[in-house]
Order: structure tokens, then C-alpha cells, then sequence
């Protein structure tokens, strides 16, 4: 037995805070802030989630604001996924990627016209504040834009589960009916300012809502509160990690870092080659041409046993590859993970070997994701957040 | 407190002598610390276990741990309910949730351990 490390003291913390305080929340350092793990526990966090409602405390998230007349090329230089087929009031989710096509961040965009909001992920905030300003003697050179970075002056809360929509729509100030997947809404909660997105990394409908920073703990009492005969739980990065590992969608630093590309993570998706120029844009083209040596695939152990990141990929008795996450799958009671496989082993059904403290253990990979997505309309949807 | 009729070891496991043989569990401040529990690898009745080497992982939705063994000797048992229900070990760590039955090498062993108070302390200088 080992403690975890407590966080010191000079992690940054979000403006729910004492409220994580005041629920017993245990805190870690995530991404340079400290931030809450668990409340009751991380199996009950997940639970709820899939069968009532959870709320987040998001606001370690980077929000950066890209304001003036060049707003929209702006984004679409810096992401790789099509700005111009981002209606007003519309979200997407996109990657930030290098010159040589490797991927800096993901991210989701909103179309807040006249503004863009690019939510980014809380480590990668400040070298993506970096790296716009480099941006500006190469393909931001005379546009007309301010970024403002209103991470610390705001909060972001989760709302996730299939109840979410029923308990917010007591206080928020538009219908969300007509708030679809991805689509985003500035209006009221109980009277205050507040932009209501109906996006995710659960899996389950949900919302993120931003309001300022002074508002926030307020939010998060409110969201809280026994609503409809629904008692909302508090939930932390744990159940966030379960819950997002149960739809095979990445996270930052687990399935892509700067050393993968956008289409061996099976994100290919969401880079349109044909929007015109865009930062990674001729990198990312060749590699799309050149074909794939490895793939991001979802696997099953076949026996017991808890694979997790870093743990080695065995085919043909040879390490091909590495887990990039994986748990016990709370909704599914059985081991799960995601790795990067040489393609000859990427098939569904394929079988391979997961190497657990010295031992092989067999898996079998299986698609994704491995629970059945409920997002509102997510046939349609552009899935997946980091 | 924690039930004074056992021992305990600065790792968090706990034994507790019955007859001749020696059941091992982990501390309810341990499976706190762990949250939920999802799997536990144990060795096979038989083995040998060395006193405060590792015999065993225990792990939860957060992290994996290692198990040390409060005495050394054979294992005579392994908990079976841990393989559908590990969360036992949350839900009564010193009852259902134990681990392993030992004979150990030597039973007079297990005094030279922490008794509930001595732990006690130790859990508050930590």
C-alpha cells in the first residue's frame, strides 16, 4: 500500500474550490491545477451518470476567446477540422496540429458569432497560447484578431446524464429542446449570464455550461441541488476518466500527444484536407497518402486482470505496441483498454497480448466505442472530446 | 479505532491469528485510500509468502498497489469471493473483504507487529 502524492502549492485552482472543500473532495494535481478525483467514490460518480445525472467541475479547461473581424480564419488556420461549416450557435470538435502534422491539442470550437470560443485542454493552455502568437508571422500574418484567455475569470461546469436535459430546463432561460448535439446557447440560468453547450466526454446527453468566475460556486450549488426527485452527485476526474475510456474517446496525453498524428488515432475525421490551407495542412496530407503503420484500437482482456497506460502490447511474441488507457469498465464489469497496434493486428477480432507485471494476459480488440453511445441525435453527431 | 484483536504493518495490511493459521486483509484506511477496489491478483494456495515482501496487487479504478505480507509462511486459502466481488474489500475490510489464510513460520511472528494502537499512531504521524 501507497498514498498518493498530495498536490502542492503551487497548482492553480479553479473558482470551485472551496466548494470541492466543503463536499470532502479528494484533490490531485491534474494538468498544473488541483483538482477533485473523486467525492463518494468513483463507481458511484460513474454510476450516476449513466443513470441519472453528475456535475463537473471543468473550469480547469482552457477557454480562450478569438475576437476581431478575422475571428473565423483565425480558427480555421489553427484547427484542422472546416470553421466554415460551423454555423453560428454551432460547435466541433478539432485538433491543433504542428507543421509536420503532429498533434498539439484537441479541442472544441464554438461559433459564437462574432466570436470564436476554443475550449482546450488545462495542460496544454498555455503552449497553445504560445503557439498562437508564433501563428502570427506565419498563417495568422495581417489578420485582424485579439485572443483573450478567460480560463482563470470564468467557471465551467459539467451537467451529464440522461436526466441532464429535464433538471436543467427548470433553470435555464432558453428551450434547450432546440439545443442540439453540439450546438451552444447564450441565455440564463436561474437570471444569470451563462453559455449553455450541449456537449460532452460522457457519452450520455449533457450539458457544459460557462459562467463567470464569481458565479461559479453558485452554479455548482445549484446544479447540485434535488431537483424533480433527481439528486444530482458530484463527480471528479475518476468517474470523468471511466466514463470517457467507456466510449473510446481520447484524452490528451494517453491516446495523442505530440508524437501521434490525427489519423493513426482515428481522428481522421475531423481533418478536412480540402477547406483550404491550414496550420499541418501539407504534412498531414502525405501522411494521409502514405498510409497508416499502427492504428488506435479498443481491446478486451480474455482473462482477469486491470491493463493500464504504458503496459506492452505483445503479437507474435514480440512487443508491438503499448496501452494507452485503460480500467475495469464500470458499465460493463470487464477489463478494457485502448493501444496502438501495428495495423496487421488492428482488425476486430484480432488477437493479442496485454503484458501485466511480466505476464501475458490475452485480449481480444473490439470496436469502438465500448459502451453504446446516448447523446442526443450522436448518429449524427462529431463524437469525442478531450 | 481499528479492531484490536489483530496486528498491523506500516504497509496497511492487517493479520489476525485463528488457531494455527493467519488471515491477512488490508486496513480500512488502506481500501480508503485505494477507492473502489476491481481486482485483486493473489498467489495460489501453496505458495510461499515472505514477511514484508510483496505477495500480491491490489487495485482499484485509480491505481494498482502492491500487497506485503505482515508474516512469512505457506498459503493456506485465498479469499474466492474476491474474483466476482473485490469491492468487498471495500465494503468489510476486516471481515468478508480478507485476502489470504497463512501458516505461518512462526505464529509468535505476528506479535512482533503493530498492535491497533501502535497503528493508530502510526496512521497519525503520517
Amino acid at each position: 500500500m501507497t498514498q498518493e502524492s498530495q498536490p502542492n502549492a503551487t497548482l492553480l485552482r479553479t473558482a470551485l474550490y472551496p466548494c470541492h472543500l466543503a463536499t470532502d473532495a479528494r484533490m490531485v494535481d491534474f494538468g498544473g491545477w488541483e483538482m477533485p478525483i473523486q467525492y463518494r467514490g468513483i463507481l458511484a460518480e460513474h454510476a450516476a451518470v449513466r443513470s441519472a445525472v453528475g456535475v463537473f467541475d471543468l473550469s480547469h479547461m482552457g477557454r480562450l476567446y478569438a475576437r476581431g473581424a478575422d475571428a473565423l480564419a483565425v480558427a480555421q488556420w489553427l484547427t484542422t477540422n472546416d470553421v466554415s461549416r460551423l454555423a453560428p450557435g454551432r460547435a466541433q470538435y478539432s485538433l491543433f496540429c504542428a507543421e509536420d502534422g503532429r498533434i498539439l491539442d484537441d479541442v472544441i470550437v464554438y461559433n459564437l458569432d462574432p466570436e470564436i470560443l476554443i475550449v482546450v485542454n488545462a495542460s496544454n493552455r498555455l503552449k497553445l497560447l504560445a503557439w498562437i502568437e508564433q501563428q502570427r508571422s506565419v498563417g495568422l500574418a495581417g489578420l485582424d484578431v485579439q485572443i483573450h484567455d478567460a480560463t482563470l475569470e470564468t467557471a465551467m461546469i459539467g451537467f451529464q446524464g440522461p436526466e441532464s436535459a429535464r433538471l436543467l430546463q427548470e433553470i435555464a432561460g432558453a428551450p434547450l429542446d432546440d439545443l442540439r448535439y453540439y450546438a451552444a446557447v447564450s441565455t440564463t440560468v436561474s437570471g444569470r449570464t451563462a453559455l449553455i453547450g450541449r456537449t460532452g466526454y460522457t457519452g450520455e446527453d449533457g450539458f457544459e455550461v460557462i459562467v463567470s468566475a464569481a458565479d461559479g460556486s453558485w452554479l455548482w450549488d445549484l446544479l447540485l441541488e434535488e431537483r424533480g426527485g433527481v439528486q444530482p452527485l458530484a463527480c471528479g476526474l475518476g468517474a470523468r476518466d471511466t466514463l470517457r475510456l467507456e466510449m473510446g474517446m481520447a484524452l490528451y496525453g494517453h491516446e495523442i500527444d505530440e508524437t501521434r498524428n490525427p489519423y493513426e488515432a482515428g481522428l481522421g475525421r475531423v481533418v478536412r484536407l480540402q477547406k483550404g490551407e491550414f496550420s499541418g495542412r501539407p504534412a498531414l496530407t502525405e501522411i494521409s497518402e502514405r498510409g497508416l503503420e499502427r492504428k488506435l484500437v479498443g481491446f478486451e482482456l480474455t482473462a482477469g486482470g486491470v491493463p493500464r497506460q504504458g503496459y506492452p502490447i505483445v503479437a507474435g511474441g514480440e512487443h508491438v505496441g503499448e496501452v494507452t488507457s485503460g480500467n475495469v469498465s464500470p458499465s460493463l464489469n470487464k477489463p478494457i483498454g485502448m493501444a496502438y497496434v501495428p495495423v496487421a493486428s488492428a482488425d476486430i477480432g484480432s488477437e493479442i497480448g496485454v503484458e501485466i507485471r511480466g505476464r501475458q494476459i490475452g485480449a481480444r480488440v473490439v470496436p469502438l466505442p465500448f459502451y453504446e453511445h446516448r447523446t442526443r441525435k450522436s448518429a449524427t453527431s462529431q463524437s469525442s472530446r478531450g | 479505532m481499528d479492531p484490536t484483536d489483530r496486528r498491523y504493518t506500516v504497509e496497511h495490511e492487517w493479520v489476525k491469528l485463528e488457531g494455527d493459521t493467519a488471515v491477512v486483509g488490508i486496513t480500512n484506511f488502506a481500501q480508503d485510500q485505494l477507492g473502489d477496489v476491481v481486482y485483486v491478483e493473489l498467489p495460489k494456495v501453496g505458495d510461499r509468502v515472505e514477511s514484508m515482501k510483496p505477495f500480491g496487487v491490489i487495485e482499484s479504478v485509480k491505481t494498482a498497489s502492491d500487497l506485503f505480507a505482515p508474516v512469512s509462511g505457506t498459503i493456506t486459502e485465498v479469499n474466492p469471493r474476491l474474483v466476482d466481488e473485490p469491492q468487498i474489500v471495500n465494503d468489510a475490510p476486516y471481515e468478508a473483504g480478507w485476502l489470504i489464510r497463512v501458516q505461518p513460520d512462526n505464529t509468535s511472528d505476528v506479535d512482533q507487529l503493530l498492535s491497533a494502537d501502535q497503528y493508530g499512531e502510526h496512521l497519525a504521524s503520517s
